[in-house]
């Protein structure tokens, strides 16, 4: 197997000592940033982009993805311990993990919920280490269209498999399309969408909106339920642990069903949220308590945690192989790719073996850095949120502002960042899904480049995306799913008596 | 309808605020006039195909009419969940206790902003973190600005010398000699 050999070299590269301290300064940082409200993966990873542009790409990759699994790890402690999702994948961990907290098993709670986060990581960088190159090694005969198509479906999985209203999946995402073409296109050198104004030439740096978007309306929504934090003790020992991890095997088909609806949602651009609400649900429904979840079964947290890491890691699949991120977070770590000079996409594996392989071994070292990390200091890291919201909101808002800041070493930026939060606070309340809203304007200009190129190639024929029929089945695909919403719609006003027939909540 | 009144006016003071039919009525309208723009912003710089390939407005274009066709539907919508009364649209989308709250920390966070380019970062961030703990944690000056120097300070430290990243500066750097 060649992949065993360049994982090998990767691990190489991932053991140098500077390495290793950056995945453990990653880690370290990741679940702080995790356990903190209004700073998450996306918008903790694109803070601290900027300050990574004199490291070399490995390093700086490296630190960034453990900040990424160490973010992944830190929503579950604020879940269990405090009631409160210091990420929204971690919503479904509440559901058992909090009363297991109150029945004073909160070191149970939490073994479980990290062994079951590593668990899932290490699956899905199992199923990255060896599908990533296929499916770059076949991407590579991709021209524009094949490419376009690829960005087409990954956008119709928004609307075909979200949860929310398909209009506002549609309306976010096309927000997010408008916001990449603001300023100069970069083909005839036209202004877009400036109106004149000149701070507006440089365009929206999606660095600035996530900021916004994920961090400050994160606060403005927390300080609604009030400024304090209400929360349970946590103390971890080796015996809950051993005892803990001796019951771990009975579950073992939880984590495998789990981490499957995981992958699966984490390389289709559904994600880790729904990635782990569903983990739940299916658990619930397959077990024989399923009457007893949401009272603290163990399982309860087992099959979301499992679920919300591997979506999470297998995020990178499409990140690394095809360029198309099938997450937020993945796709700040993309923009972070272009600014370092890498051109994403498949040619990264042919050109850039070094950067890949030292990212795919440090996703295996990171998460055993993880969990070590978490297992030793969880106290430390609960005691962060006794320090009082006023002080923890000042400070976060501070480091959002330095954050959009340095992105572009631009004043207005702080202004544009505000203007996100405002925005992201009501299309957050809204229920308007913020995802598609990001991914659109971080790869906006990459599929207008693709279907450009491919109009030029065609002489302006739509037909050449059904030209392969590579492209013209992922196209298909993509339409399909784009419609499903649609033909659903269509179907229960052709049967009316079908409507009237479901039950009205009395 | 009748019924679903009664029982409205039955709950006791029930908590008022702005309706989330408002705000998706307004989002929607805001959306669409976006996608109008760049309609119309696309046209003037031609939607079509020119010379060499589509012309500068052909994507935005369609984004636009995409954009403004799913505010439409989004408002559709939004107005049929209001004329179905409190059952579908009649929920809040903040309490003013809570809009009172998150006022509390946008405007003096507005005001920061607005106050960076003047003051440069560090003096305006150490008086947010201050402002911050004396009017929502409680805490007496003494306490609070201390914190707010701190944070300046440990915010200086790491960026200026450590990162060797400049932020904005303000007059008491520039008399500080920085």
């Amino acid at each position: 197997m060649e992949e065993i050999g360049l994982l090998m070299q990767g691990f190489a590269v991932a053991l140098q000592p500077d390495n290793i301290l950056l995945m453990l300064l990653g880690v370290t940082l990741g679940v702080l940033i995790g356990v903190l409200p209004g700073l998450g993966g996306a918008n903790g990873i694109a803070i601290l982009l900027p300050l990574t542009f004199a490291m070399p790409p490995v390093s700086a990759i490296i630190m960034l993805s453990c900040i990424y699994w160490g973010a992944l790890f830190g929503g579950a402690i604020t879940s269990i311990l405090f009631n409160i999702p210091g990420e929204p994948w971690s919503v479904a961990t509440t559901f058992d993990g909090y009363p297991m907290a109150q029945q004073g098993r909160a070191g149970e709670a939490l073994t479980a919920a990290f062994t079951a986060s590593f668990v899932g990581a290490f699956i899905a960088v199992v199923l990255l280490t060896f599908l990533a190159p296929l499916v770059a090694g076949f991407a590579l005969q991709f021209g524009p269209p094949q490419f376009f198509a690829v960005m087409f479906l990954s956008f119709a999985c928004f609307i075909g498999l979200g949860r929310g209203s398909p209009l506002k999946t549609l309306a976010a995402m096309m927000l997010g399309f408008l916001l990449a073409t603001v300023g100069m296109d970069t083909v005839t050198g036209q202004l877009r969408m400036t109106f004149g104004s000149t701070e507006m030439i440089r365009g929206f740096d999606f660095l600035v909106a996530v900021i916004g978007l994920f961090g400050i309306s994160e606060i403005l929504v927390s300080i609604e339920d009030g400024l304090t934090f209400k929360g349970q003790k946590a103390r971890i020992d080796l015996k809950v642990v051993l005892r803990t991890w001796a019951e771990m095997p009975r579950h073992w088909a939880i984590a495998l069903r789990s981490a499957a609806i995981g992958c699966w949602m984490g390389i289709t651009p559904a994600g880790a949220t729904p990635a782990s609400f569903m983990s739940y649900g299916v658990a619930r429904r397959l077990s024989r308590h399923g009457d007893e979840f949401g009272k603290g079964r163990v399982e309860g947290v087992i099959a979301p945690e499992t679920a919300a890491h591997a979506a999470g890691t297998s995020a990178l699949l499409p990140m690394l192989a095809l360029g198309v991120p099938g997450s937020p977070t993945a796709a700040v770590l993309l923009g972070g790719l272009i600014m370092w000079g890498l051109q994403p996409g498949p040619m990264l594996f042919v050109e850039q073996k070094e950067f890949v392989w030292g990212l795919i071994a440090s996703m295996y070292l990171g998460n055993v850095a993880g969990l070590l990390v978490v297992l030793v200091a969880v106290p430390w890291f609960a005691a962060i949120l006794r320090v009082p919201f006023a002080i923890i909101a000042a400070i976060i808002l501070v480091v959002c502002a330095i954050g959009a800041f340095t992105v572009s070493n631009a004043e207005f930026d702080i202004v544009l960042m505000l203007a996100f939060g405002v925005v992201g606070y009501v299309l957050k309340k809204l229920d308007y899904p913020l995802a598609p809203l990001v991914l659109a304007l971080v790869l906006g200009d990459r599929t207008e480049e693709a279907f450009r190129q491919s109009l030029l190639l065609s002489q302006g024929d739509l037909g050449v995306f059904f030209s392969t029929w590579l492209g013209g089945s992922i196209m298909a695909t993509g339409i399909a799913l784009a419609a499903w919403p649609l033909l659903g719609w269509l179907w229960s006003l052709l049967r009316p008596a079908a409507g009237r027939e479901r039950p009205s909540p009395a | 309808m009748s019924a679903t009144g009664n029982d409205a006016a039955a709950a006791a003071a029930p908590p008022r605020g702005v309706r989330t039919v408002a705000v998706e009525v307004a989002t929607a309208l805001l959306l669409g006039g976006l996608g109008a723009a760049a309609i119309w912003d696309s046209r003037r710089l031609g939607a079509g195909w020119g010379a060499e390939g589509p012309q500068s407005g052909y994507f935005p274009f369609w984004i636009g009419l995409v954009l403004a066709a799913a505010s439409l539907g989004n408002l559709a919508l939004a107005l049929r969940a209001a004329r179905r009364g409190v059952k579908g649209g009649g929920g809040l989308f903040v309490t003013w206790p809570q809009l009172r709250l998150v006022l509390s920390v946008l405007l003096p966070t507005a005001i920061y902003v607005a106050a960076i380019p003047f003051t440069g970062l560090y003096l305006a961030s150490a008086l947010l973190v201050a402002w911050f703990m004396m009017r929502l944690g409680g805490f007496r000056w003494w306490s609070a600005a201390p914190a707010g120097l701190a944070t300046a300070l440990v915010a200086f430290v790491v960026f200026e010398t450590w990162f060797l990243v400049a932020l904005p500066k303000g007059p008491i750097e520039t008399w500080l000699g920085y």
